[in-house]
């Protein structure tokens, strides 16, 4: 009795000082968990495949996210990544007032189809006082104008395989020695059929700013902010994300952020 | 106390009491672990935009901020600054500057305290879903287990009979006199009642009311907490008094005997004090 009260005595000390040592030691133990590609992080990442299907699961497809009253439009809407692309083909849009501009459904659609802004802003309008939500933390609310994407989508007839919806951008978000990064998002198709779902081109009852993605932006409104591309030129029917970028569906989540981005 | 005709042995000791059942140790190891990469990955989110807000959005063009951590340059150079309730602090080496003077760091938290030690939201957020995720596995099945196993309604619920023994423990506990009693003191039961009853729940209910995706489901949630910033600010705060928590908790654990306080969590049996009246499944 005594021996065993021994070696659980040894036992206690042992984990007290191996508790004690994790604690003090500070956290660069951890860093390694900041490797893509790290088996022990990408374990962990499975954490945000399981709220994606939980969200999936207990969250209905055309659940409304909150839309608020003008009193709460209480400031301009806060521009954040990109706020003036610079490539040529941006700019010479720009300077023409986007009259050039055409929004291309590709892929796997029955017939590929591309509309002006103008035809745009002809179809059918939804405007909502909505929220949007920084992954870093913050929010603001304001009031988006545009045509929902669904009904876009039919009229190019997306075919049963497809899964997903890829969004390019005009947007270099990164330069490097090996040529421009463009933006990307992708949403399956819960998201992009969602009746919230824009492509909007007004902001705050004003024509959509540079600094806020004109001419075309899009709202996924049940997501974070960084689900919500900006100067959209594209979207591209696919039943498989991974020869896109660096395969992860988009270029935050290629930097270790989470696909579904709903939390 | 004194028991005449008892033996030395019997006097010095209490009955070891079967104190801790399996699920309330597993689950409140689970929570140890949890907890501490939940703390240091979260203070990672928050240094991704160190302010607080009361409201639905954050002020950018008017000001809500209850909490604002940063860094200033001043003539003597860049400091660190604290804003709390409108009040500001210099808190230079801690907060919104910290790390040497020849390599300075601008974060709201230290890299000390976060995971990773460097800037890396995206890794933070990864490590606080996964954790989260478990601690409210682990607090769901400690739940059906102290339902059915009654540690619930015996150990954690107060009752009529812990109120009426405050005042005598808190007198106790004042004087670092700690009875080792075959069940929890008044004062543990209320500490254990609150962090299971509110702060567990607020900081969950808290969590999910910044995911755009469960405020569309659940709207009442924004309602209740007031705003998605506000959520932000109770997560937040909810997560100092944790902390409190678990310093006045390792504090207890170190006073009342560390030994024989993590035995019962981690075997389950409990030494009591000197004439506690034995019961039968008690060991000498």
């Amino acid at each position: 009795m005594s021996q065993i009260i021994l070696n659980r005595r040894r036992l206690l000390l042992g984990s007290a000082a191996l508790g004690s040592s994790v604690a003090l030691s500070g956290c660069n133990q951890f860093d390694f968990l900041g490797q893509r590609g790290n088996p022990v992080r990408q374990a962990m990442e499975q954490a945000n495949v399981l709220t994606y299907h939980a969200q999936r699961a207990l969250i209905g497809d055309q659940v409304l996210a909150r839309e608020y009253s003008e009193s709460e439009i209480r400031q301009g809407m806060k521009p954040n990544g990109s706020t003036e692309p610079t490539t040529a083909e941006y700019s010479f849009l720009r300077m023409q007032d986007f009259a050039p501009y055409r929004l291309t459904i590709k892929g796997m659609v029955e017939r590929e189809v591309s509309f002006s802004l103008e035809e745009l802003r002809n179809m059918p309008a939804r405007t909502q006082i909505t929220r949007h939500d920084c992954v870093e933390g913050w929010s603001c609310i304001a009031k988006w104008t545009g045509t929902p994407l669904g009904p876009v989508l039919d009229a190019a007839g997306v075919k049963p395989e497809a899964r997903y919806c890829v969004y390019h951008c005009f947007d270099n978000i990164q330069r490097t020695l090996s040529g421009d990064i463009f933006y990307y998002e992708s949403s399956d198709l819960v998201d992009a059929y969602h009746p919230q779902t824009l492509l909007a081109y007004g902001l705050n009852d004003q024509v959509l700013p540079v600094s806020n993605g004109a001419p075309v932006r899009l709202r996924i409104e049940r997501a974070l902010g960084y689900k919500q591309p900006k100067y959209l030129h594209t979207i591209e029917l696919v039943d498989d994300l991974t020869p896109f970028g660096r395969g992860r569906g988009g270029y935050w989540p290629d930097n270790g952020y989470d696909w579904y981005g709903g939390i | 106390m004194t028991h005449n005709g008892e033996g030395l042995e019997q006097k010095s000791k209490g009955p070891l009491v079967y104190r801790q059942s399996i699920w309330t140790r597993l689950t409140h190891w689970t929570w140890a672990i949890c907890l501490f990469f939940l703390l240091l990955s979260g203070l990672q989110i928050f240094n991704a935009h160190p302010a607080l807000y009361i409201g639905q959005q954050s002020g950018f063009e008017f000001d809500n901020a209850v909490l604002r951590i940063g860094a200033v340059n001043t003539p003597e150079g860049p400091r660190g600054q604290t804003t709390v309730f409108g009040q500001t602090f210099d808190t230079t080496g801690v907060l919104g500057m910290s790390g040497s003077a020849e390599a300075p760091q601008y974060t709201g938290f230290p890299g000390a305290v976060t995971i990773p030690s460097f800037r890396d939201l995206a890794t933070g957020r990864v490590v606080h879903f996964f954790f989260g995720w478990i601690f409210v596995a682990a607090l769901f099945i400690w739940f059906l287990a102290s339902v059915i196993n009654g540690h619930l309604r015996r150990d954690i619920i107060p009752k009529g009979q812990d109120i009426a023994g405050l005042p005598a423990d808190m007198a106790d506990h004042a004087r670092f006199r700690f009875q080792h009693r075959r069940r929890y003191s008044p004062l543990q039961k209320l500490s254990y009642f609150t962090v299971f009853f509110v702060l567990f729940p607020l900081i969950v209910l808290t969590g999910l009311t910044m995911s755009p995706g469960m405020n569309a489901t659940a709207p009442w949630l924004l309602d209740l907490f007031g705003g998605r910033q506000t959520a932000r600010t109770i997560h937040f705060a909810v997560m100092v008094l944790l902390v409190l928590f678990f310093i006045v908790h390792v504090i207890m654990v170190v006073l009342a005997g560390p030994l024989n306080e993590l035995r019962s969590m981690i075997t389950g049996w409990y030494r009591t004090s000197p004439g506690t009246a034995a019961e039968q499944g008690d060991r000498p």
